[in-house]
């Protein structure tokens, strides 16, 4: 019988519709992909053509390979929005994360007083917008004399993000068998010992995804970092973009290669992390 | 050596607990056990009650007053702001463009999102399917200001990328000022939105796919069901909890648009594009009139209540069945 020379998986696809269909849908996959890809390509080419080439011929490869423009748009602030970018990323992640793993150790793993109540409160805190509190949080950034510093951006991204951290790690922790943790509290530990040297070391994994979470989050953030930022040190990319745009807007070349400079680090940083990244947002969604 | 010590230490304290077993003092010691154990949510309890909750509380205040910023005078107005929402013509036409977002957001970040992710789980080689998976998700990683300002170079008329290919194909009467007139910009701004999400739904459908059981594909191809039954079939009815979830998690999102609105046509032009959020901004921080920002707030509150109870709701709803 001739289906015995098929190796293991495919199916004979002699039937000329079924092939067609086949077809079809790779043909949309691929177009969706180009659709997708192409315009990202265009900018990061944008960045090392000339400003006239880019207007007179879109689709072309740049004439020559520089690095000019990408020198240009580092040296034209995007060198202080990526420190500024680098720094409350960074921090807040620190910040968020370790807030969050704290809180979540607590609401698991003690007899906390008023506990359902503290859950609620936590976790109720994702469904609250920021643009909701954006009004009274100028006022209040003002009074606390924090607006136009990065401490604004750090404290307003934990702030925001530790109630979803938290519901993550909570989560993961919840389904941790608690052997482990009972076991070092009859050897004497203490809470702070098992949080530590116990229940830490066992989330890894998902703590490596609320870090990564974290790190998309505060590093796209534009809305906090409009409003609560207006100086070049201290304005993180995102909204150092749309001001070198404001200033050098007609210089696309520049502009395409700051915009590249940008996407590059988070776009590298899911490549390489997948597998924790897609973890962190099923949980997200999925629980 | 150490297993030893603590052991002894273990079995000193449970004497001393069984010779002055005391049931007040036991209760009293259970109390501030609980209380001590409050130290662990302290911070979180700090830091979300003073920079999420308390702001959300105070924009009901400050919605009811009119704050002049410069002399730093505050009048207590009433409902006067939430009388002037309903007769403000943009008020109206933000919220429609909002429900504009979630309509195109639930179908191609839902319903295009569901079809794409089970053409690509339909892949026999598992490298592609993770591939076109990744490739379809790059633009959700990146930030909406650079998809925002990449799109607004892609839509410039005559120059941008979008013209030169209409010219490129001989269509070139269709060439248009997408972002500079009324009619199309809040649809080209949805359209680079789409461009943006459909790929992290893609991703979570995915998911939701793989966890199918394999035998009842199996089971169906015996019995002769075709590829198409199988959609509709299977897959469908058994990832319908995860596309309920998309659709309120999508509208919710929809209600909250802000970046990419901002950074394209910051709601112009002649605030055709306006959406709550980014009226909210001019209202507040252009116009400086942030008793009436903050009662647009609370129409965005409202808007995001509604959708998080729906979201509990089904939540709570599909525990109880599984």
């Amino acid at each position: 019988m001739s289906t015995v020379a098929i190796p293991v998986g495919a199916r004979p696809a002699r039937n000329p519709w079924v092939m067609l269909g086949k077809g079809f849908l790779m043909a949309l996959l691929v177009s969706a992909g180009v659709l997708v890809l192409y315009p990202l390509i265009w900018m990061a080419l944008g960045g090392f053509k000339s400003n006239s080439q880019i207007f007179s011929d879109p689709f072309a490869l740049p004439n020559r390979w520089s690095f000019d423009n990408y020198v240009a748009a580092w040296n034209l602030g995007v060198r202080n929005f990526l420190f500024s970018s680098l720094l409350v990323t960074i921090v807040s992640t620190i910040t968020t994360v370790f807030i969050s793993a704290w809180t979540a150790y607590g609401l698991t793993r003690t007899k906390m007083f008023g506990k359902p109540v503290i859950v609620g409160f936590v976790l109720g805190g994702m469904m609250l917008s920021p643009t909701v509190a954006l009004v009274p949080l100028v006022q209040m950034m003002q009074s606390l004399g924090l607006y136009n510093t990065h401490w604004a951006l750090i404290i307003l991204y934990t702030a925001f993000r530790v109630p979803f951290t938290t519901f993550l790690i909570r989560a993961y922790m919840l389904d941790l068998p608690r052997d482990l943790d009972e076991a070092a509290m009859i050897d004497g530990a203490s809470e702070g010992q098992i949080f530590r040297k116990v229940m830490l070391p066992l989330c890894r994994s998902i703590i490596v995804s609320c870090i990564i979470l974290h790190i998309l989050f505060a590093w796209n953030e534009y809305l906090f970092a409009m409003i609560f930022t207006n100086q070049i040190d201290v304005q993180t990319l995102p909204v150092g973009l749309t001001s070198l745009m404001a200033k050098h807007g007609t210089n696309y070349a520049e502009v395409f290669a700051a915009m590249t400079i940008s996407a590059l680090p988070i776009v590298l940083i899911f490549f390489f992390t997948q597998r924790y990244f897609i973890r962190g947002l099923t949980e997200g969604i999925g629980k | 050596m150490k297993m030893g010590s603590a052991t002894a230490t273990s079995h000193n304290s449970a004497v001393k607990g069984g010779a002055a077993f005391d049931r007040r003092a036991w209760a009293r010691h259970s109390l501030l056990q609980q209380l001590a154990a409050l130290r662990w949510g302290i911070a979180a309890l700090i830091i979300v009650g003073w920079f999420v909750y308390y702001p959300i509380i105070d924009n009901f205040f400050v919605s009811t007053t009119n704050q002049d910023i410069f002399t730093g005078e505050v009048n207590a107005v009433g409902l006067d702001n939430y009388r002037r929402l309903l007769d403000d013509q943009v008020v109206w036409l933000a919220l429609r463009n909002n429900g504009l977002y979630a309509v195109f957001s639930v179908i191609f970040q839902v319903f295009a999102a569901f079809v794409l992710a089970a053409i690509i789980e339909g892949l026999r080689n598992r490298t592609w399917r993770n591939f076109w998976r990744a490739v379809y998700f790059i633009p959700s990683a990146i930030s909406t200001t650079v998809t925002g300002l990449l799109f607004y170079f892609i839509y410039q008329p005559d120059i941008g990328l979008l013209d030169a290919f209409l010219h490129l194909v001989g269509l070139q009467n269709l060439s248009y000022t997408w972002l500079g007139d009324e009619r199309t910009a809040i649809y080209a701004i949805i359209a680079m939105s789409q461009w943006q999400g459909f790929g992290y739904s893609t991703l979570l459908f995915t998911i939701a796919i793989q966890k199918i059981p394999r035998e009842l594909y199996d089971a169906a191809t015996i019995d002769g069901a075709g590829a198409i039954r199988q959609l509709f079939s299977i897959t469908f009815p058994l990832t319908r909890e995860m596309t309920g979830m998309m659709i309120i998690v999508t509208i919710a999102g929809a209600f909250q648009v802000f970046n990419e609105v901002m950074v394209m046509t910051g709601g112009g032009p002649n605030n055709s594009s306006q959406v709550l959020g980014t009226w909210l901004y001019e209202q507040g921080f252009n116009q400086n009139d942030m008793g009436y920002a903050a009662a647009i707030g609370v129409v965005i509150f409202v808007a995001t209540l509604i959708t998080g109870l729906l979201q509990l709701w089904y939540t709570k709803r599909r525990r109880v069945e599984v």
